[in-house]
């Protein structure tokens, strides 16, 4: 389980930005990820992949499951990365300055896990450029709910 | 010793010592990970500096900077928790600054380090007195080159985060429940600094 999934037929679409959902429990990624394509809708899917956990299923974040996850969804325009946190974001954040373990144009992207994923995966599924999705995504932030 | 210059071999003997030093305390780290933590830094940390040792055997890079690259690389896949990318990042800019000088000396090393612990301020956006590994490296860089300096100093910034209250990471969610147990973070970053002068004997 923890060895992600990739949601969506988008395979032969050059054009979608892919997606990484990277949390501290495998269970939570795959969950997010299933809700995140769910709430996109039946069209194009953009490309989804969850990374969470440790390779043999325990909570932790895992460097091999989140590169192999991004390579997954590379479809060449970029690939957003979304994560819950502590080692979820520190350990992102040490790939992004190692410089060769994560595709080119993958992006860390500053929004809450869940309603950023949605925003993400809904926009990368109609097509939206990184910029837009990451910018769908960190917006997630301004919706108050009290 | 503080003239003597340090080539890749002392380097892969720092790693060992190291290793060696994480597994023997490895039950204590995660006793002290338990009341403030997930109860993980000791197997997390273990996990990581048996694969260091284990890479470090087989690959045995030829320059300190790449062993220090090699090994901060390894932690950062193996370890699991937030240590992993945390002790992977001062090592990997460590050996960065290091470069591919065959040997290097001890204010190198220091000056090497310091560029380190300032990378692991930077990617966990804390500083000294949060209850953090900063509170025994930064002492420990500013003791200056002379290992067994660096070592008492590591070790008194660890036991000084014992009244501290925790700021970031998981004990921070404690709040004041976090004061009165010493970091786990600067504990394993005392026996990192304890084996450097271990490694020069």
């Amino acid at each position: 389980m923890s060895g992600g999934t990739v949601a969506g037929a988008a395979g032969d679409r050059a054009s979608l930005v892919g997606v990484v959902l990277v949390s501290h429990s495998g269970p939570v990624a795959e969950s997010v990820a299933a809700m995140a394509t769910g709430l996109a809708g039946g069209g194009i899917q953009a490309p989804v992949a969850a990374a969470g956990g440790t390779p043999d299923g325990g909570l932790g974040t895992s460097a091999e499951l989140i590169a192999a996850a991004a390579r997954r969804v590379d479809r060449g325009a970029g690939v957003a990365i979304l994560v819950d946190l502590g080692s979820a974001v520190l350990t992102v954040k040490a790939l992004m300055a190692e410089g060769d373990e994560l595709p080119e144009g993958a992006r860390l992207v500053d929004a809450p896990f869940v309603e950023g994923a949605v925003a993400a995966v809904v926009t990368a599924s109609a097509g939206a450029a990184l910029s837009e999705v990451t910018a769908a995504a960190e917006e997630a932030y301004g919706y108050r709910k009290a | 010793m503080s003239e003597t210059a340090l080539d890749a071999a002392f380097f892969i003997r720092w790693m060992t010592a190291a290793a060696a030093s994480i597994d023997r305390e490895a039950d204590r780290l995660t006793e002290l990970d338990s009341p403030i933590g997930d109860a993980d830094h000791g197997s997390n940390m273990q996990r990581g500096f048996a694969a260091v040792r284990k890479l470090l055997e087989t690959a045995a890079p030829q320059t300190p900077g790449a062993v220090l690259t090699a090994a901060g690389r390894q932690l950062i896949s193996t370890v699991g928790g937030a240590s992993g990318p945390l002790y992977g990042t001062l090592l990997r800019r460590a050996g960065k600054v290091l470069g591919d000088a065959e040997r290097v000396t001890p204010a190198e090393l220091n000056a090497a380090l310091a560029a380190g612990v300032d990378a692991v301020a930077q990617l966990g956006g804390a500083a000294p007195g949060d209850k953090t590994m900063l509170d025994a490296l930064v002492p420990a860089v500013g003791a200056g080159a002379a290992f067994d300096a660096a070592a008492a100093a590591a070790a008194e910034g660890a036991l000084a985060t014992v009244p501290l209250q925790a700021r970031k990471g998981r004990a921070s969610y404690l709040g004041e429940r976090s004061i009165g147990h010493q970091d786990p973070g600067a504990t394993s970053s005392a026996l990192l600094f304890a084996a450097l002068p271990e490694a020069a004997k």
